[in-house]
């Protein structure tokens, strides 16, 4: 029995118009027009107890939407959704009680008080008994390093540093499913790896479901073993990231730094794709050519400093995946 | 000469535009004040109703034209802040400002400008509308704004108008630039607006204080924003005097103007000192 | 119900250590806000000294109407900062964090923020009624002194509900709020006056509709005890103030309303 269950999500926003310059103004004084947005066009998806599964799409495409009626502040127009067995927006305080939610733009801290009064404003809030409260507190702040933060006032805190007191409010009530919302936005680098390292342990070890709304596709790969991918409220790929890339495209990427930065790399099987001073981006389809093959052709002509093959970057792959859906959808999306 | 003027001009335009962005804003703020006017035409009635006439200073036909027309006017009063500017002084961005390259006392002035003259436009229209054509209609004249006795007192309010909005200006510059100072302390910021709400007239008609204290009021910088061109436009002050409101309202606003300069001249060194 | 008050505790507590840390700030703001409000009683001062009386009452009888409805006013400035606030924190899309939280939206919005420097106005309210009952000639009971104390925190109950249909109504537009204002700001001005004064419409809008006349004039008829002059039982004045409360309840119900109706369409 899957935890959380998606049948046939729709959600239409009406959207009022405004007409652009002065005269424009005036005449939407008189008469303003709705545009109907369908945010949710039949989402569907179900998701096992203890997943981690990435979320991904254009902005406007429903990630928001969906989170939103997951979490039961959203009532969607027509469809079927469960969370542990409670339907989010009619039980919306016996859900709410079970699921954690994190904003990576905004924080849930109260702006002047120290963090730990946050922890102790949320503990009354979430009605946390006092043992199991302690427990959990001292828990996160080991895991999240958050001792030197305690007594200092949210508004002082850096962004990586708030991001993690954030976490860690998000989870003092223990839920069982966390929903985080572009945790990663903005961060610098070690406080990323600090987030995703903490995401992971906590999926691994206490079995927190995490669903995970991002545009950093280094959060995906780092984390996700499932990704959804929606875009103009639909769900175009759900299921292993690999799957995702091997359904986009087969294509490799090689790169190679050439000791002659000026030559031309002229093969029948390889497309240049990006040259930045002596760095050359080479694409190429291994089922045409192996890659073996192909780094034999390119430093038997060549005189090469170094070379490696990757696969393209996730961006890659979505932007394409994104492409294709708009030109299937008439440009519409 | 209009090329010099052109960034003034986009603010004051810029400004419109957003004001009719909002719609539903300005019929609210419209409709909060005429129930204000009729407020307070209830009240000075009742107040006049029950008390002789040696005590009331004009007639109430004419405080009744004095009362909708601060109504009407209202934006035009100074007792806002700007609030870009204040988040500019709290965010630091003032420093921003200062790099601009046209003169900054001439460029808040035209913000001054727009922030008084757009939403006036845009408010005084209709309040003009109702309090002096719907209102006897609805079988309520004696609340009426009447029109000016005389063309005279009518092209002598034009007048001390235009004048009022110049001082009007340059007393919003003033508080705007007092920012600097105070870093857009709510405490300080609303004892400025007091003053001004309570010393100009808006709160009770000039007049209508007591005797001993007229003469004071008259000479602050206040007076001249509302109070003396209404009392034009209503008759209470004779057609003739209007060259002595104008070198009142004219005398202040060229000190103000000066003293504005100054100050801000002083304000930006000391942002400058500060790091912005 | 005790959960409910504990966690209104914890939020107050909060708020308050929260704005002491500004503490010049909070202190130059409640200065402010006595001075501004002082300065309106300088205006009614000054047509008091001028025509003496308004429909036959003085100074220290209107003195009572002024006084009552600022405090009932400012002692719903301080607890209702949350819902008048609203409409910038439905604008920013901080709504949903409160739908996040296992707690009733109410009690949440109640224990949003305990403004302290409205107590400026509390204590210019508290000066003009003390004038009232130290200047007028009131007649003194257990019973009126009550129906003081009561009506004002009805006065209280009545304003609260206001703010709550002002941020009820931002559901719908966050632009228009400001049409509450004529009657919170408006009603905060008529207040001060005997409401024969005004129209008969205008009457009946502050009597039946915002129930501000039940928990204000009438009650000080009672206090003062002059008979209500459109010959309405003398019981009127010990009974009207629980419009208040009953007003109160209503606009927390069309909340309800409200709420269904944003989580219905989103944002």
């Amino acid at each position: 029995m899957p935890q959380i269950v998606v049948e046939q999500l729709v959600k239409t926003y009406q959207i009022a118009e405004r007409t652009p310059g002065l005269w424009g103004a005036v005449r939407g004084v008189v008469r303003r027009r709705h545009r109907a947005v369908r945010a949710l066009d039949g989402v569907s998806f179900a998701i096992e107890r203890g997943e981690l599964v990435g979320y991904i799409g254009p902005n406007g495409a429903g990630k928001s939407t969906t989170v939103k009626a997951l979490s039961g502040i959203l009532v969607p127009d027509s469809g079927r959704c469960e969370v542990a067995g409670r339907v989010p927006w009619r039980q919306r305080v016996a859900h709410v009680a079970e699921i954690g939610v994190v904003f990576g733009q905004r924080t849930q801290l109260w702006w002047d008080l120290p963090v730990i009064e946050s922890f102790e404003l949320l503990r009354d809030i979430y009605r946390v008994a006092p043992a199991p409260y302690a427990r959990r507190r001292d828990q996160m702040i080991e895991l999240l390093a958050l001792a030197p933060l305690l007594d200092v006032p949210v508004r002082q805190l850096s962004l990586g540093q708030r991001m993690r007191c954030d976490l860690a409010a998000a989870l003092l009530h223990a839920p069982e499913i966390l929903f985080l919302d572009e945790p990663t936005i903005g961060l610098d680098a070690v406080s990323k790896l600090a987030v995703r390292d903490f995401v992971k342990q906590l999926n691994r070890d206490d079995g927190v479901t995490v669903i995970l709304t991002t545009h950093d596709m280094d959060d995906i790969e780092a984390l996700c073993t499932r990704v959804m991918v929606i875009a103009g409220g639909k769900i175009l790929s759900d299921g292993p990231l690999e799957a995702l890339r091997a359904r986009v495209t087969r294509e490799r990427w090689l790169t190679i730094d050439l000791v002659d930065a000026g030559a031309a790399i002229d093969d029948p099987h390889a497309t240049e794709i990006r040259r930045d001073g002596h760095r050359v981006c080479l694409a190429f389809d291994p089922q045409v050519v192996a890659p073996a093959e192909l780094i034999r052709r390119i430093t038997g002509r060549h005189a090469i400093r170094d070379l490696f093959v990757e696969n393209p970057p996730i961006e890659t792959i979505v932007a394409r995946l994104y492409a294709a859906h708009g030109e299937a959808a008439g440009g519409a999306a | 000469m209009t090329g010099a003027l052109r960034p003034y001009r986009a603010i004051v335009s810029a400004r419109f535009r957003m004001l009719l962005q909002y719609r539903a804003a300005a019929i609210a703020g419209l409709w909060t004040q005429l129930v204000f006017g009729l407020a307070l035409i209830m009240i000075y009635q009742a107040l006049y109703r029950s008390s002789p006439a040696a005590v009331q200073p004009m007639a109430f036909a004419q405080l009744a034209s004095y009362v909708w027309l601060g109504q009407a006017l209202l934006a035009m009063l100074p007792w806002n802040v700007d609030a870009d500017v204040r988040d500019m002084v709290r965010s630091g961005a003032i420093a921003y400002e200062l790099a601009r390259p046209v003169d900054l006392y001439g460029l808040w002035y035209s913000r001054a400008v727009a922030q008084r003259t757009a939403p006036t436009v845009l408010r005084a229209a209709p309040m003009v509308v109702f309090a002096g054509v719907v209102l006897p209609l609805l079988g309520a004249a004696d609340w009426r704004l009447a029109p000016p006795p005389s063309l005279a007192a009518g092209a002598g309010f034009v007048t001390a108008l235009a004048a009022a909005l110049a001082l009007s200006c340059a007393i919003s510059v003033l508080i705007n630039i007092s920012l600097i100072w105070t870093l857009g302390s709510d405490g300080i910021v609303v004892l400025f607006t007091t003053a001004v709400a309570l010393l100009s007239g808006l709160m009770v008609p000039l007049p209508l204080f007591p005797g001993w204290a007229q003469a004071a009021l008259g000479w602050l910088p206040f007076a001249g924003v509302f109070d003396l061109p209404f009392r034009i436009y209503a008759g209470d002050l004779a057609a003739g005097d209007l060259a002595i409101v104008l070198a009142r309202q004219l005398g202040w606003t060229v000190a103000l103007i000066a003293l504005g300069r100054w100050l801000l001249g002083r304000g930006i060194r000391r942002v400058v000192v500060q790091g912005g | 119900m005790s959960g409910a008050l504990r966690l209104y505790r914890a939020y107050a507590v909060a708020s308050i250590r929260g704005q002491l840390q500004y503490r010049a700030s909070v202190v130059m703001a409640a200065i402010g806000t006595f001075v501004a409000t002082a300065a309106e009683s300088v205006a009614v001062w000054a047509l008091f000294d001028r025509f003496g009386q308004i429909h036959g009452w003085t100074l220290p009888q209107a003195a009572l109407l002024y006084g009552m409805i600022s405090v009932s006013y400012a002692v719903c400035d301080v607890l209702g900062r949350g819902f008048d606030a609203f409409g910038a924190m439905v604008k920013a899309g901080d709504f949903d964090r409160v739908l996040l939280r296992p707690r009733s939206t109410v009690l949440q919005l109640f224990g949003q923020d305990l403004v302290l420097r409205r107590i400026g106005r509390l204590t210019q309210g508290l000066i003009v009624l003390g004038y009232a009952i130290a200047a007028g000639t009131i007649d003194w009971t257990i019973a009126r002194a009550a129906l003081l104390i009561s009506a004002i925190g009805c006065g209280v109950c009545a304003f609260l509900g206001l703010l709550v249909l002002q941020a009820t109504s931002a559901f719908w537009t966050v632009d228009s709020l400001e049409v509450w204002n004529a009657f919170t700001y408006g009603g905060l001005m008529m207040g001060r006056y005997p409401m024969p004064i005004y129209r008969r419409w205008f009457r009946a809008v502050f009597t039946y509709v915002f129930p501000l006349a039940c928990v204000n004039y009438f009650p000080s008829l009672a206090i003062l005890g002059i008979a209500e002059p459109l010959g309405a039982p003398a019981i009127t004045g010990w009974l009207a103030p629980l419009a208040g409360p009953v007003f109160l309840v209503v606009s927390l119900q069309i909340w309800r309303i409200g709420v269904r109706h944003h989580r219905s369409t989103g944002s």
